[in-house]
């Protein structure tokens, strides 16, 4: 019997009695789950990472404006920069998420991890993550399995859609699965993974989910790229030997029992945050068809 | 509820900006693509809770055209699902908020080709994952990630223990199923999710068995 991905506490210890690293019990879980063979989840690693490839990489050289306009070739301006704000790799890793991000509100092609709205992040810390440790592309395979585990976890926990649980439940579940991996790529033990990514939750916890005209460009696509860098600074505190305090099944639960009491104006709705203010209400007047049939409840309706 | 996958977490691969509002949504419509037995020559479709006000910004309208089409989740043809269906499919939109019983991002579907007519109700649930909740009047619950078999019969006795006993010497395991009836002798309803595949052969005998009504399979989508 496979471990059911049901608690972060529960994984260490079913990795510790079978003896397995971490990875090697979500494969275990992908195998006896989904019937799937090892050598296939492989090989779908290996697709979803040359997507994600792809995706910083005609994202910070094509041309990327949105149908709304809204988005208009972010990370190219980034990268083509003079000034540099930190290093060149902070700058690469902004790029990154950005480019990556933008062909998805381009309509391009994209790995949904965990989901379309946070399909940034992963691209943006693990090329960048590569290119300046040298790793090897089997690495970087073994730490999006660390990162679909954490997934797993959340999705039990919490929840991985921005109309449940707000945008934490998107981008924050992403730099979770990010940070985590990128302490595994650098060597990091269990402990430090899971304080990684309980830090992260706890930097990405209450995140509302409020896209000017319900579109998924603004604030998502800048949030792409903080949540990149928030991955970042957790994996480098947590690496450190700097513990989360709160164990980070209780950060999980912390999101899910916000994501729960969050009002539904805040949930991808359109209808909060930066969509309800005036630049974000006229920007979705001018964007949006507006001869939608709303009607006041499906009770008052009958189908 | 049958457990997500790692390519759910880490996929799928897709087109379009809000996995739940266009992966998903693409897979609503395959699965009623499925059920209608082929793309359907008309759609009502009716866009439900967060789904009601973003679903243009989102392209979910393109979302369930594509999905209508039978297109698949990472195919090209979705930005412009609206040029490739026409002279094929005729449809139409609405939009109901607060439908408060309802997942927040819930479609129903009621499609028609030739004289076959059938209605749905999808959630997206973020990633591409989808639960099919109703189905002709129905309660549903599969996610069309296993093999689906759904079987309308009389309600009659043992059918459900008959069913099954055929489905286990084809050697496939259920996962899921759940049955409900429109009332006491009326007809009844089986949705079967299996972990493997189902020969035509057991679909025929079933097909055969003269109190079934209609036998749908529908491979993993």
């Amino acid at each position: 019997m496979c471990f059911l991905f049901d608690s972060f506490e529960g994984w260490k210890t079913y990795s510790q009695t079978h003896n397995q690293q971490l990875h090697e019990v979500v494969l275990d879980y992908e195998k006896e789950q989904k019937g799937a063979s090892e050598s296939d989840i492989w090989s779908g690693l290996a697709k979803a990472y040359q997507v994600m490839k792809d995706a910083v990489h005609t994202g910070t050289t094509e041309e990327m404006k949105s149908r709304s306009g809204m988005i208009d070739n972010g990370a190219k301006k980034v990268a083509n920069s003079d000034i540099t704000v930190l290093s060149p790799e902070f700058k690469l890793l902004i790029s990154s998420a950005l480019g990556a991000k933008e062909v998805n509100s381009c309509m391009g092609r994209v790995v949904a991890a965990p989901t379309a709205g946070a399909s940034g992040i992963l691209p943006g810390v693990f090329t960048t993550l590569q290119s300046i440790h040298h790793l090897e592309d089997q690495t970087i395979y073994e730490a999006l399995l660390i990162g679909a585990g954490v997934a797993l976890i959340l999705e039990q926990k919490a929840s991985l859609a921005g109309a449940v649980g707000g945008c934490q439940a998107e981008t924050g579940s992403a730099a979770a699965m990010a940070s985590a991996g990128i302490v595994y790529c650098l060597g990091g033990s269990t402990d430090q993974i899971f304080n990684a990514a309980g830090i992260t939750i706890q930097c990405m916890l209450g995140l509302v989910c409020d896209p000017v005209a319900g579109l998924v460009e603004v604030p998502c696509v800048v949030r792409n790229a903080s949540a990149a860098a928030i991955a970042n600074s957790s994996a480098q505190i947590a690496l450190s030997h700097v513990s989360s305090v709160i164990p980070v099944d209780e950060c999980a639960e912390a999101m899910g029992e916000v994501g729960q009491s969050m009002e539904s104006r805040y949930k991808e709705t359109a209808q909060g945050g930066l969509a309800a203010t005036k630049t974000g209400q006229a920007l979705a007047k001018k964007i949006l068809i507006q001869d939608i049939e709303i009607l006041p409840s499906q009770d008052a309706e009958e189908d | 509820m049958e457990r997500s996958s790692v390519f759910d977490m880490i996929g799928p691969v897709m087109i379009g900006p809000s996995s739940s509002h266009t992966a998903g949504v693409v897979r609503i419509g395959r699965v009623g693509v499925k059920l209608l037995g082929g793309v359907p020559d008309e759609a009502e479709i009716i866009f439900y809770n967060s789904f009601a006000q973003t679903y243009e910004g989102h392209g979910s309208d393109r979302a369930i055209v594509a999905g209508l089409m039978d297109f698949d989740t990472d195919d090209a043809r979705i930005k412009d699902a609206f040029d490739h269906a026409k002279d094929k499919l005729t449809y139409k939109f609405r939009s109901v908020g607060n439908a408060s019983t309802k997942h927040p991002n819930t479609v129903f579907l009621r499609l028609k080709k030739g004289d076959k007519k059938i209605e749905l109700e999808g959630e997206s649930r973020g990633g591409g994952v989808i639960r099919i909740s109703n189905f002709n009047g129905f309660a549903s619950g599969f996610t069309a990630n296993l093999h689906t078999l759904v079987v309308t019969t009389d309600d009659a006795q043992g059918s459900i223990a008959f069913i099954s006993d055929i489905i286990s010497h084809d050697d496939c395991n259920i996962a899921t199923m759940t049955v409900s009836r429109k009332g006491k002798n009326d007809v009844a309803c089986q949705i079967i999710e299996m972990d493997s595949g189902i020969n035509d052969i057991t679909l025929q005998y079933i097909r055969h068995i003269k109190w079934v009504h209609d036998v749908i399979y529908i491979p993993v989508i």
